[in-house]
């Protein structure tokens, strides 16, 4: 059996639809990844299979006994809140310092259990929710834009992390990303939601659909020309400084 | 032993200090410092209400503080935020509280001792309602600590781990109506949410894991509470602000002594 079967899904809050008609399976060992623009219902999706709201119609069914290791966009740490990264680690399972520390070196970090979570970079934290993700030996990770918040490099590098733990776990991962080009590659399967499924397949055959293009055709390119943009700044203004100096 | 007034006061005052330590380190974490205050305030309507028909102000409080808190739940994020419904309800509950309390006649009722508390007239019943609320809302969270830490956390992550945010911040809302119908006659209205912020404020800096600053923040409240009696019979003060004002010191030394040892480093 599948991992995770959906079918004709709809959610809504209020009166407001946030996903309609969506039918889709994860199966072992596959890398789904869920791309969108804002207010697409991607983290509505991921809610309703982590129980957090319920189906209006349809139904999500789960294998019975299903893990899941969940990966979320970022925690509510206020500055007065104390925790150290072993603790963070042992919040729902007791474990001993050895099994911790194996779980966050799966994950790409070492050194760090005795660290406060307030001290951490940006990518070493997302390591450490990973790690956590990680207890327990799910069947599939799921993860909510999990690198919002790291720069190019390091976005690069946490999905290389993520990569590298399904070969070695075999489970699936289904993820959130506005990091198109750096997850398609490693996709299995991409889909496209904008209220509902507009296209999925593998990634490559994603990238070419009209439907695609015209939800982020445009804004790739945008992305591109603010690059451009930024790097003829620079370079204006490095000269104007040299002609400051003479 | 529970015929001295000192002592009635002494116990009550831990029995504060026990339960508002940990509350309000939850309080304290999740930003919900104004959510307290606003309780607090709309409690003053139940207290109200209870003078007017002659029983005991505890229950009129836990009352209307669970209705306050209740309700802005409900209504937040539909036309008005969060803080504006708080604003609205918590000084309205207030100021009708002290409306209905002026057309009481006959009855001659002492609001300062609501307002500021006054521990010193703590009777025995009030004791024993003081430590059964604190036993509840300790169990409470005892039982609840791994649900409401990882909520306070982050929901998403608390559904995926088979908990229910909802309920657990509804248990949450509860504890803080309780602790706040049992505080009304020690500290009062205005200085609730100063027993629940300030120790949780001061502990916060000390310590580098959650449980430890829950237990920090416990000895620093009842720290508070015995030296603030001591001081006001001293000094003859106002019990309550005095509490308050000792808590405030240590506040005040711990952050002074964090930010030399950061210097020295």
């Amino acid at each position: 059996m599948n991992l995770i079967n959906i079918e004709q899904l709809t959610l809504s809050y209020g009166n407001v639809i946030a996903l309609k008609n969506v039918s889709m399976e994860i199966n072992r060992g596959e890398v789904v990844t869920i791309v969108g623009p804002n207010g697409s219902g991607k983290t509505s999706l991921l809610k309703a299979i982590i129980g957090a709201v319920h189906p209006v119609e349809g139904s999500i069914s789960v294998k019975p006994g299903l893990k899941i290791g969940y990966v979320p966009q970022r925690l509510n740490l206020d500055p007065t809140l104390p925790i150290s990264v072993g603790r963070f680690m042992r919040l729902t399972e007791r474990l001993d310092r050895s099994t911790c520390e194996s779980y966050l070196k799966k994950a790409g970090v070492v050194g760090l259990i005795d660290q406060q979570m307030s001290e951490l970079s940006g990518g070493q934290f997302q390591r450490v929710l990973l790690a956590r993700a990680l207890l327990g030996n799910p069947d599939i990770l799921i993860l909510d834009e999990a690198t919002q918040g790291l720069d190019q490099p390091g976005s690069a590098d946490f999905y290389r992390q993520i990569e590298e733990v399904r070969k070695s776990t075999g489970c699936a991962v289904l993820m959130i990303s506005h990091d198109l080009h750096v997850v398609m590659s490693s996709s299995d399967r991409v889909i496209c939601l904008n209220g509902h499924i507009c296209c999925c397949g593998t990634p490559e055959s994603v990238i070419a659909t009209p439907e695609y293009q015209e939800l982020f055709g445009s804004g790739a390119g945008g992305a591109l020309a603010l690059y451009r943009h930024s790097h003829d700044h620079a370079h204006d203004h490095s000269a104007e400084n040299s002609k400051a100096i003479n | 032993m529970l015929d001295d007034f000192m002592t009635r006061a002494l116990l009550a005052g831990i029995g504060l200090a026990l339960v508002s330590a940990p509350l309000g380190c939850f309080v304290v974490w999740r930003r919900m410092a104004y959510f307290g205050d606003a309780t607090a305030h709309a409690a003053m309507l139940g207290v109200a209400l209870s003078l007017a028909i002659q029983t005991d102000v505890f229950f009129g409080a836990l009352i209307f503080a669970i209705i306050m808190a209740w309700i802005t739940t409900q209504l937040s994020g539909r036309n008005y935020s969060m803080d504006t419904l708080l604003g609205v309800f918590s000084h309205s509950f207030l100021a009708v509280g002290l409306v209905i309390v002026s057309f009481l006649s006959g009855v001659r009722i002492d609001l300062m001792a609501y307002l500021f508390g006054d521990i010193l007239a703590v009777s025995k019943s009030d004791l024993s309602i003081i430590w059964s609320g604190t036993l509840v809302v300790l169990g409470l969270l005892t039982w609840r600590w791994k649900a409401l830490f990882l909520s306070t956390l982050n929901e998403q992550l608390a559904y995926a781990s088979g908990f229910n945010p909802t309920r657990e911040q509804l248990i949450l809302t509860i504890s803080l109506g309780i602790t706040v119908a049992v505080s009304i006659k020690i500290v009062g209205v205005l200085l609730i949410t100063a027993m629940l912020i300030i120790p949780a404020a001061a502990a916060g800096n000390l310590v580098r894991n959650p449980e430890i600053m829950v237990f920090s923040a416990g000895v620093i409240s009842c720290i508070s509470v015995l030296l603030g009696l001591r001081a006001s019979y001293i000094f003859d003060t106002p019990p309550g602000p005095t509490i308050v004002c000792i808590a405030l010191s240590i506040f005040v030394l711990v952050n002074l002594f964090t930010a030399l040892r950061k210097l020295s480093f």
